[in-house]
């Protein structure tokens, strides 16, 4: 009996939705005319909102699907949302059918079955992108499985005001260097903000003599011997920090205003164009650079992934595989709009789909792909999970 | 002891106990007074008599008018008028808004008014109609509080400590007034006072609660 | 009387909505506090989610962050504002005062804070004003104002929007309170002014605003959006961390955050007991203080500060709501700058179409949700038995919304009822309900009710009564309460989210999604849009009743 339900539990997803297979594209399209989708995502940037909001009026005239963006303060309330839903068995017509996604976020979702598919690699448009090149089949080092579809390539970058700093700071003992002899001048987002622990990793990253355990999950003794270089540079740096680290701004876009406001002079960012994206939207003045480590800095993708409780399945697959647009794409990349990176090969690209992204003007502060090199991929979240745990024991709490 | 307003075996509880308790016929133009001390029940009996008294309390007895029982009735279908102390006009109505909300409903519009007139000229407020109550003095207050209530055409009525906020050139002047209408109108009434003065010169029977 | 079974119903009603969502919320956090939570494989009852609680290395300071922020937010408040009416009444500064209330009032507490942040950071505008000329800066100093250990800045922020608050509170309280006359024969026994309203007034006005101090008392502990803008973060005030702990995608978590919210609802009913008793010891003091005869002429030389503090509560909203509108506009706006580089309205245009969707959406639901607790509340206190409702209203307002929102959402989506604007304005009706009928309850009560007795000896019935004299008389109150309800479903954010299931997007909901990306301009954009949605209403609640009793003396206050 215990058995039966389980399996029914287990099977009830594939069976509630009568809806199209991912296979038959065609049916998909079909379904999906008339369809609306609740995509929820972080609704924390403008050119973010406006991008969505171009992507809805695309599909609405394309395929006939309505795109509403549930704008998240964190992601993790979808995330969360989800999970009532399904405590509470509700396991169709649920109120998300798309979610902007990734890291740990995804990892808790794809363990707790809360996820539609296997979908990604049926979309049509899978077959443009670079998926040797680019981190897309695994995120923070665990498999995707056609799980979530990838729409963005975001890599840590800093921003600098060349008014004040005199040019790059190549790694994290230099930024130490730097941040002890101008005191209050850097910051970076409070852990667990996304932000805020990927600057950690990328310290660790960094400052770690050898990465190759980063990819396996933590254990006790992994972690405090690769951890200790980690705590030693924050011990140094947290009491030259904006504000004596007796206080952090909240967000990376909390951050980004202090650049503005003039308080700090460095700040990190996971997303190449956003410099040069702010800049155009004044909220930054225009004498601000960018710059990655000389030891290279970390990347990953952006996702988008379905609930397997989503009444709109085939309108969502719809939206996942737009993003894969060489239009989409583009118009991601360009900084007037989003400066996102491209998940997209060049060589997969027709003449003129190709001669788009070549006609772009990636902006002043915005690095090229040359300049970027390969991103460094993720740690296993179980890192960001311990770091951020200990960060806030040690540095989270003034005695 | 046909017409008038009985007070059959009327008894006022707080409770189990008795706050007060009353017998007595007010015939048709004569003025029942009662007095006592303050906390003697009085207020509470005028309350039971309109069929109003307040959570807490209850009530025994019969109340007749005019040879019928208006003990079950809702208050504001018993047809007794009630004047406070206070004059308590309605501050967002005129004076001429406060007496049509007493005019018993019927007539045109111009007879209305006409009928508001002509009480404001009995009262000598001739004119005063499009006022802000607020702004009328003490004495005309009480007046236009007394024409609001004769003008809903009461069969009884029922005045607590009417003339106790007048001054005293006022209160004589007043007590004329709602005496000679009373009796020119056949009102049984029933008083409530401290004040000797009035039970004179209203004239009718004292009963005094204070003594039990 | 004939009319109560079907007012009874009202007042059943009035229960079901106030009572019905908080009990079962709070099971809802009560059984994963206690360790039962099956979805995560766990069965109690057991004290561990209390352990893990206390294990984390913030509880002290946080706990004590939440206890000394909302009781110095409170007093700061209650003391503000009636030294500013004390000191006011029957002056031309009482009348300033008045007009300046609704604008400080309907600015929703997110865009406060914002624009107080905006005003006192290192780089905030009294910074550029000052700078360079004066300070020598033309970097901002790293000194730490907004977010400091302390939570000054957080104290701050809640007493601009609390102030205001309690201001209504009093001044919708003083037409029964009847002040001039009592000042009037107080100053004939020779007490100044002052005194005089401390010994005469102001016991009257305490014990109609008391519950909504504690209202104050219990939000202040618990806000969360306030303490996000301007509170520490390290570690932020308790409430901060439960609804971070909520929203962990570590479902684990969720035992934690159900264990502090059992200890923020523990803490807020010990404090709410804490000033009780206190209430009751000043009235002791109260008592021995007054009939001495001294005439405490050292109360009069106060008044200054009344006039002062009002002076400078009206300049930080007027300032603040400025630096948003112009924030709203501003091209780039660097440091020391006190005007950005250029003005124009790409912000309001790039908005455009959400703000309208928006504000749509706010409006209805606020003016749904505003009605119906209007119909509740004025039917619950027409039957004349709401001696329970009294400690009802509070459920909603003293338990904090994190304690048992989350509860109720699962509890919704079981009966498949989460979707759409119906159940966002039930959900809203929880917490308008109690602040109409707290703003109503006592001029409603206060109402003379011989009123009543004399419309029915004039042949009127109750619902005539209720109609023709109670609430025309009652209007200024009856609008405030409107106001309020209106002002308090504009500014709902958990509700909103949660139980919308995010697909309702007011212009609350909206401004804080933006708020986490710190784009000023759309913070500016939204926080004014949402001012403006909260300040028609009490524009409307001060203006109407003195233009339609423009010739009713008896029914004006002061």
């Amino acid at each position: 009996m215990r058995f039966l339900s389980l399996a029914a539990a287990l099977l009830a997803p594939a069976f509630a939705s009568a809806q199209a297979l991912p296979t038959d594209w065609n049916a998909v399209v079909d379904e999906a005319r008339g369809q609306t989708v609740y995509w929820n995502a972080w609704g924390g940037s403008t050119a973010t909102n406006d991008f969505i909001a171009w992507v809805g009026e695309r599909v609405q005239d394309d395929y006939g699907v309505t795109l509403e963006h549930v704008k998240l303060s964190d992601t993790a309330d979808a995330v969360t949302r989800v999970l009532s839903e399904q405590q509470a068995g509700l396991t169709s017509g649920g109120a998300i059918d798309l979610i902007w996604i990734n890291g740990a976020n995804f990892a808790s979702m794809k363990d707790a079955g809360l996820l539609f598919g296997p979908f990604a690699e049926s979309l049509p448009n899978r077959e443009l992108v670079d998926v040797e090149g680019k981190t897309v089949t695994t995120d923070f080092t665990v498999p995707v499985d056609g799980m979530e579809s990838p729409w963005a390539m975001a890599q840590v970058v800093f921003m600098y005001d060349t008014a004040d700093v005199d040019g790059p700071v190549g790694s994290m003992a230099a930024l130490l260097e730097w941040a002890m002899s101008h005191p209050g001048r850097f910051t970076y987002p409070q852990p667990p903000d996304f932000l805020g622990t990927t600057f950690l990793k990328q310290a660790l990253v960094d400052l770690a003599d050898a990465t190759e355990v980063l990819a396996q999950p933590a254990t006790d003794e992994t972690y405090a011997d690769v951890t200790a270089p980690l705590w030693a540079f924050l011990d140094q740096l947290t009491p030259h920090l904006w504000r004596d680290g007796r206080a952090y701004p909240a967000t990376g876009p909390a951050q980004m205003q202090l650049i503005a406001d003039g308080e700090v002079d460095i700040a990190i960012s996971f997303s190449p164009g956003e410099a040069t994206t702010a800049i155009a939207n004044n909220q930054l003045p225009d004498t601000v650079r960018t710059f990655v480590l000389d030891r290279g800095t970390i990347g990953n993708a952006s996702f988008v992934a379905i609930p397997f409780n989503s009444g709109a399945t085939s309108g969502a697959m719809v939206v996942a595989n737009f993003l894969l647009s060489p239009e989409a794409q583009a118009r991601a990349q360009d900084p007037a709009v989003l400066g996102y990176g491209t998940v997209l090969n060049m060589d997969a690209l027709s003449d003129t789909d190709r001669a788009m992204f070549e006609a772009l003007d990636l902006g002043i502060a915005t690095l090229s792909p040359a300049e970027l090199g390969q991103a460094i991929a993720e740690p296993h979240p179980s890192w960001m999970t311990r770091i951020a745990e200990d960060w806030q024991t040690r540095y989270g709490v003034l005695q | 002891m046909a017409e008038g307003l009985s007070l059959r075996n009327l008894v006022v509880r707080k409770g189990a106990e008795e706050l007060v308790r009353i017998d007595a016929h007010v015939a048709a133009g004569s003025v029942l007074t009662l007095m006592g001390p303050s906390g003697a029940g009085k207020s509470s009996l005028l309350s039971a008599i309109i069929g109003a008294l307040p959570s807490g309390l209850t009530s025994d007895g019969e109340v007749w008018l005019n040879s019928k029982n208006i003990t079950g009735l809702a208050p504001e279908r018993r047809r007794i008028g009630l004047l406070f102390q206070d004059d308590l006009l309605f501050p967002h109505m005129s004076v001429a808004g406060n007496l049509a909300f007493g005019l018993a409903a019927g007539g045109s519009r111009t007879e209305r008014a006409a009928k508001i007139a002509e009480a404001l000229e009995q009262v000598g407020l001739a004119g005063f109609g499009d006022r802000d109550p607020a702004t009328l003095s003490g004495g005309q207050r009480a007046r236009v509080a007394l024409m609001r209530t004769l003008l809903s055409q009461p069969r009884a009525l029922l005045l607590d400590e009417p003339f106790s906020r007048l001054d005293s050139g006022l209160k004589d002047q007043t007590r004329q007034l709602v005496f000679g209408l009373i009796r020119s109108k056949g009102l049984p009434t029933v008083l409530v006072t401290h004040d000797p003065q009035d039970a004179k010169a209203a004239g009718g029977t004292v009963i005094d609660l204070g003594q039990k | 009387m004939r009319a109560e079974p079907v007012l009874g119903f009202f007042s059943v009603g009035m229960i079901a909505v106030l009572a019905g969502p908080v009990l079962a919320g709070l099971i809802g956090v009560l059984l994963p506090a206690f360790g039962h939570f099956p979805q995560a494989g766990l069965t109690g009852p057991t004290f561990q989610p209390f352990r893990d609680l206390f294990d984390w290395p913030g509880i002290g300071p946080s706990i004590r962050l939440s206890v000394t922020t909302g009781l110095i937010a409170t007093l700061a408040s209650l003391i503000l504002s009636l030294v500013i009416v004390a000191t006011t009444q029957g002056t031309r500064g009482f009348a300033a005062v008045q007009a300046m209330l609704a604008p400080l009032l309907s600015v929703p507490h997110a865009a406060a804070a914002f624009s107080l942040a905006f005003l006192i950071a290192p780089s905030g505008f009294v910074a550029r004003a000052l700078s360079p000329w004066a300070t020598g800066w033309d970097r901002p100093p790293d000194v730490l104002i907004v977010g400091d250990p302390q939570g000054f800045a957080l104290v701050a922020g809640l007493v601009i929007k609390e102030v205001p608050f309690l201001l209504l509170m009093i001044l919708a309280a003083l037409p029964q309170v009847r002040p001039s006359q009592t000042l009037l024969s107080a100053a004939a026994l020779g007490y100044g002014r002052v005194s005089a309203w401390f010994f005469c007034v102001f016991p009257n006005i305490y014990r109609q605003i008391r519950l909504p101090i504690y209202a104050v008392l219990a939000f202040s502990m618990s806000v969360v959006d306030v303490a996000l803008i301007l509170g520490p973060t390290t570690p932020s005030s308790l409430s901060v961390n439960i609804v971070r702990w909520m929203s962990d995608p570590d479902i684990s978590l969720r035992t934690r955050a159900a264990a502090g919210a059992v200890v923020q609802l523990g803490l807020v009913l010990s404090v709410v007991a804490a000033w009780w008793l206190a209430e009751r010891l000043c009235a002791v003091i109260g008592r021995q203080v007054g009939p001495s005869g001294r005439r405490h002429g050292w109360a009069e030389r106060i008044w200054p500060i009344g006039a002062f503090a009002g002076m400078a509560l009206v300049v930080t909203g007027v300032t603040g709501a400025g630096v948003l509108g112009l924030w709203s506009v501003a091209g780039f706006w660097g440091f020391p700058d006190v005007l950005p580089d250029g003005v124009s309205l790409r912000g309001w245009r790039r908005h455009a179409s959400d703000l309208g969707k928006a504000l749509s959406d706010t409006v209805v639901i606020a003016f749904l949700a505003t009605a119906a607790a209007l119909v509740l509340v004025v039917s619950a206190l027409q039957s004349d038995r709401p001696k329970s409702a009294r400690w009802l209203v509070y459920l909603p307002l003293i338990i904090p919304q994190t304690v048992f929102l989350p509860g109720l959402q699962t509890l919704l989506i079981g009966a498949n009822a989460d979707r759409g604007i119906g159940p966002v304005i039930a959900a809203h009706l929880i917490f308008v309900l109690p602040y109409v009928y707290l703003t109503l309850v006592d001029p409603w009560r206060a109402w003379d009710s011989r009123y009543a007795s004399v419309g029915a000896a004039l042949g009127r019935s109750p619902m005539a009564v209720l109609f023709t004299l109670r609430l025309p008389m009652l209007l200024r109150p009856v609008l405030t309460a409107v106001a309020v309800g209106t002002a308090v479903s504009v500014g709902q954010y958990l509700p909103t989210l949660l139980i919308g299931g995010g697909r309702v997007s007011t212009l609350t909901t909206e401004a804080l999604a933006l708020a986490s990306g710190g784009d000023r301009q759309a913070i500016a954009v939204f926080a004014i849009m949402q001012t403006l949605a909260a300040l028609a209403p009490f524009a409307i609640a001060l203006g109407l009743p003195a233009l339609v009793w423009r010739n009713r003396r008896g029914l004006s206050n002061g």
